[in-house]
């Protein structure tokens, strides 16, 4: 069995662990990413489409080009990549087995970035009753397919879920020659980014219903047709809404989980998000592990996985060189909980006890969130007990998009530990009354 | 060779495991399938449980049946590498259901030779099975019933019967049977055979199938149960949970698979169709509801994928096992229901004893092999021996499935074994690829590409289970080239 010694192990090398790599070594450690596919890059690589980079680079880039900026950028650094290795198991000492063409690969690091993105949610997580055909594929997978293989999955399509990657997929198939009947959400609003409606659906005449759901698959070896509904508040389809369509191919945009198999081996606790729960150092329950990009929440923005990403390099790095940094199970963390309206929000934990070079040299409290529903006129608000330590106007907010605010480390600190921070949204009409 | 001494019609467990029995004997066999694979029918969409043998009812072939073969799984499991686990089951009657019920199985146990007790107090109940509802009044405990892959087991033997000379057919249904006086021409298309004796283990079809032959003496209804399968679950069940049965199902259980995943059902639908083999929302409902009953605390949440199988119910609702009253050299093993899976291996000494009954005489071969090469499962290896088996064969070291952890050379190993996969579901079964929390999502890609290298056909026309299971229509630039010129954009 080969051994290897690292400072920091980058688990997945894709958009998070790229960034993350970058800054880490940028800091003065020594790097390894472990990836599990011939090439470096993740999701990216299928994600052909435009609009990555508009805020980091200025540019408007293709998924393949964004994750090229940093596999050039990597070149130029010493940092250690071991592609084709995929990861099977990893304890709280930080000692990581993997497997290559090669054989066994144990890493012994001192600190791990955890960067191994999400997963789509597939057929049997969300009860669509029916037969078994092919013809039933995660839109990631049809991505795939269509883009990496060049094959097509089929050539009339109903989609459901009105997700990111099932809007861009429709505009993608449409370009193909293929006929996408109809996007079907189960939300009275479309869960994906407003510009991708209107890029992928709008501009294409494919038709949305919202408030709808799959019923039935029909088929037994290939889906040859698809019956929708209408549901009523509770999700329930009401009877007699049932709308057919005659298609071959049932495309799921259904929603992501972060992908945390190998982080629950070395003891990591898990949050609301399915991720990690994480400080404002985006550090673990266990020293050293560090978790940033989808694998922590899912994001809407390469970009923010980015930033993420490179302060979960940077204090990865400042935990190796400098400092033992504080762990959300210390007494002096307080919580962080989503409060009215609000679906989660990160870091879980802030810890209040930091010394205060560190406090200087990290910076202020990044706080991440998303809104359970489309709201107007709110005021989003971080407050403990009484106190308000942050509060900004929204004139609107959706779930689709990620709110990302920030406060200085210094409003935390003569908070109370055992009351916890609650970030909850204000509507201000109710607050007039 | 288009000339058998017997012929064997279907590859569900029954006609694989009569398949082995029949091998350790001097003759030609033939298995003929209607499907493309092993186990593509009810075999493949049940509950995966080898019953302790008190539950069918006294003096009925289920009940001599299921009582003879559960001993026998141990030894066949341990012969074929089949994953098999005697972990115990419980019937549970929550409160207000009262005990009788127990009392009248545990009655029919003991007489029969099964190990069985009652438990009544709720700490003991709780030391058995942790999550079990807090509305338990007592169970029926059943130390000697266990899980096994029903699938698994039906590969292993038909593997078992190849090595020994079986022959096996798929896509081969059969369109007629014909008994000539002295032999049988079973026809299928582009394809007669010629055999001594037929042996009809056709589970939804046998009734058709005897009345090719001229014996119209029973009929098979198709019973739906649906499933919903969960993630693996550390220590959510340890034993396999029954609630009273009803009087058409034993109800829906909660219960673990061989694998360490979870699952629940079946319920029980009566259906005039033999085809449908779809999941209903009520279904669904009616099967989680049920599971909720005996443990509250089912995570949903962590269900990864829902299926339905039909039962074979013939009309006297128990076996039919031996030669037809009406066709000499005709021999039934049919309308297999539930205990069926734990019944299998008997069934296959039962009528290897009716041939032998009737007449026939089999010889014992001098060298029957009751093995098979073990398949490497990756996953369950420890370190060292990942590390050696790489280094020996690099396409081990590339992990296919990451839910299942599934290597390329696991996935070769099962293309090219003595009935190899030769579609995505053939792989599935005989690896796990596929199965895990992602279903396919990850692997599917990159096992059509490793089935199309190692079969040398084109990726095209790789399918997932029949013909008409294929996955492409064609490459993207051929499509839309074709589909632009047709609507005269070129």
């Amino acid at each position: 069995m080969k051994q290897v010694e690292t400072d920091i192990a980058i688990l997945g090398g894709g958009p998070a662990g790229l960034a993350a790599a970058v800054e880490a070594n940028t800091a003065g450690c020594r790097v390894l990413i472990i990836e599990r596919d011939d090439q470096l890059g993740g999701i990216l690589q299928q994600c052909i489409h435009p609009g990555f980079g508009l805020h980091e680079f200025k540019e408007e880039l293709a998924g393949p080009e964004y994750a090229q900026r940093y596999i050039d950028m990597l070149e130029q650094t010493s940092i250690e990549v071991m592609k084709g290795t995929m990861v099977l198991d990893m304890t709280p000492k930080k000692e990581i087995y993997a497997i290559n063409e090669d054989g066994v690969v144990k890493v012994a690091a001192k600190a791990i970035v955890l960067s191994m993105g999400c997963r789509e949610r597939t057929r049997g997580a969300i009860k669509i009753p029916g037969f078994r055909p092919t013809g039933v594929y995660t839109a990631g997978t049809a991505q795939r397919f269509v883009n990496i293989e060049g094959f097509m999955p089929g050539t009339r399509f109903v989609i459901l879920g009105s997700g990111d990657i099932g809007m861009i997929m429709a505009r993608r198939l449409t370009w193909e020659g293929a006929k996408v009947d109809a996007v079907v959400e189960i939300l009275p609003y479309p869960s994906g980014l407003v510009r991708n409606k209107v890029q992928c659906l709008d501009d294409y005449g494919i038709p949305l219903y919202l408030s709808h759901t799959v019923v039935r698959v029909h088929g037994k070896d290939r889906v040859t047709g698809i019956t929708i509904a209408k549901v009523d508040e509770k999700w329930k389809p009401i009877p007699g809404t049932e709308i057919f369509f005659n298609c071959d191919t049932l495309l799921l945009s259904v929603g992501l989980i972060p992908e945390n198999e190998a982080s629950k081996k070395a003891g990591v606790k898990l949050g609301r998000t399915n991720g990690p729960e994480v400080n404002q150092f985006l550090q673990t329950n266990v020293d050293g592990i560090f978790a940033c990009g989808n694998v922590l929440q899912v994001h809407d923005l390469v970009d923010n996985v980015a930033i993420e990403a490179k302060k979960a390099g940077r204090m990865a790095a400042i935990s190796v060189l400098e400092y033992k940094l504080p762990n959300i199970t210390a007494p002096d963390a307080v919580a962080v909980v989503p409060g009215e309206g609000v679906g989660y929000v990160l870091p879980t934990k802030v810890n209040l006890d930091v010394p205060e070079e560190l406090a200087s040299e990290t910076g202020p409290v990044k706080v991440s969130l998303r809104v359970k529903q489309p709201v107007e006129e709110v005021d989003l608000v971080a407050r403990s007990g009484e106190t308000v330590i942050y509060k900004k106007y929204l004139k609107h907010a959706r779930p689709s998009e990620m709110i990302i605010f920030e406060v200085d480390f210094a409003k935390f600190q003569d908070l109370q530990i055992e009351t916890p921070i609650e970030v909850l949204l204000i509507s201000r009409e109710a607050k007039d009354e | 060779m288009t000339q058998y001494d017997f012929v064997i019609i279907g590859a569900g467990v029954t006609g694989t495991a009569i398949a082995r029995e029949l091998s350790k004997y001097k003759g030609s066999v033939a298995v003929l399938e209607k499907l493309s694979d092993i186990a593509c029918e009810t075999t493949k969409a049940n509950s995966g449980i080898v019953h302790a043998g008190y539950d069918a009812p006294t003096g009925s072939m289920k009940a001599e049946m299921n009582v003879k073969a559960n001993p026998m799984f141990d030894q066949v499991c341990e012969d074929l590498f089949i994953p098999f686990k005697r972990i115990g089951s419980l019937v549970v009657a929550l409160a207000g259901q009262g005990t009788d019920y127990l009392e009248e199985l545990y009655n029919n146990g003991v007489e029969r030779g099964i190990p069985l007790e009652i438990v009544s107090d709720l700490d003991d109940i709780k030391k058995l099975e942790p999550n079990i509802s807090g509305e338990t009044e007592a169970v029926l405990h059943a130390p000697t019933a266990g899980v096994i892959s029903p699938f698994q087991l039906a590969i292993g033997m038909a593997e078992n019967a190849a090595i020994n000379g079986v022959e096996f057919f798929f896509n081969a249904p059969v369109q007629g049977v014909e008994s000539m006086g002295g032999f049988f021409i079973v026809d299928t298309p582009g394809h007669a055979i010629q055999t001594k004796y037929v042996i009809n283990a056709a589970g939804l079809y046998a009734d058709e199938i005897a009345r090719l032959a001229g014996d119209d003496t029973f009929k098979i209804t198709p019973r739906k149960g649906e499933y919903v399968l969960l993630d693996k679950q550390a220590d959510l069940v340890h034993k396999v949970l029954f609630p009273v049965p009803t009087k058409v199902s034993k109800g829906i259980l909660v219960s673990p698979t061989v694998d360490g995943n979870v699952f629940l059902g079946p319920n029980a639908r009566d259906q005039d169709s033999k085809i449908d083999n779809s999941t209903t929302l009520s279904g669904l409902d009616e099967v989680m509801d049920g599971g909720r009953k005996l443990v509250p605390s089912i995570p949903l949440i962590d269900s990864i994928t829902n299926f339905a199988g039909l039962r074979a119910i013939s009309d006297t609702n128990d076996f039919i096992i031996g030669e037809s009253k009406i066709v000499k050299g005709m021999f039934h093993a049919a309308g297999i229901q539930s205990p069926g899976l734990s019944s299998c291996l008997a069934i296959a000494e039962e009528v290897v004893n009716n041939i032998r009954d009737s007449g026939i005489d089999l010889q014992l071969k001098e060298h029957f092999n009751p093995t098979r090469e073990k398949p490497i499962i990756f996953a369950s290896m420890p370190w060292s021996e990942r590390d050696a088996l790489i280094k020996k064969d690099n396409k081990f070291g590339h992990i296919v499935c990451r839910c299942e952890t599934v290597t390329e050379g696991e996935l070769i190993q099962a293309i090219h074994r003595p009935i190899g996969a030769k579609t995505v579901d053939g792989i599935k079964f005989r690896t796990r690829v596929g199965m895990g929390r992602c279903q396919g999502g990850f692997c599917t890609p990159r096992v059509i590409k490793i089935l199309a290298r190692e079969l040398g056909i084109d990726e095209d026309d790789i399918v997932k289970r029949e013909p008409g299971t294929r996955y492409f229509y064609g490459e993207t630039k051929d499509f839309r080239a074709v589909t632009t010129k047709k609507e005269g954009l070129e």
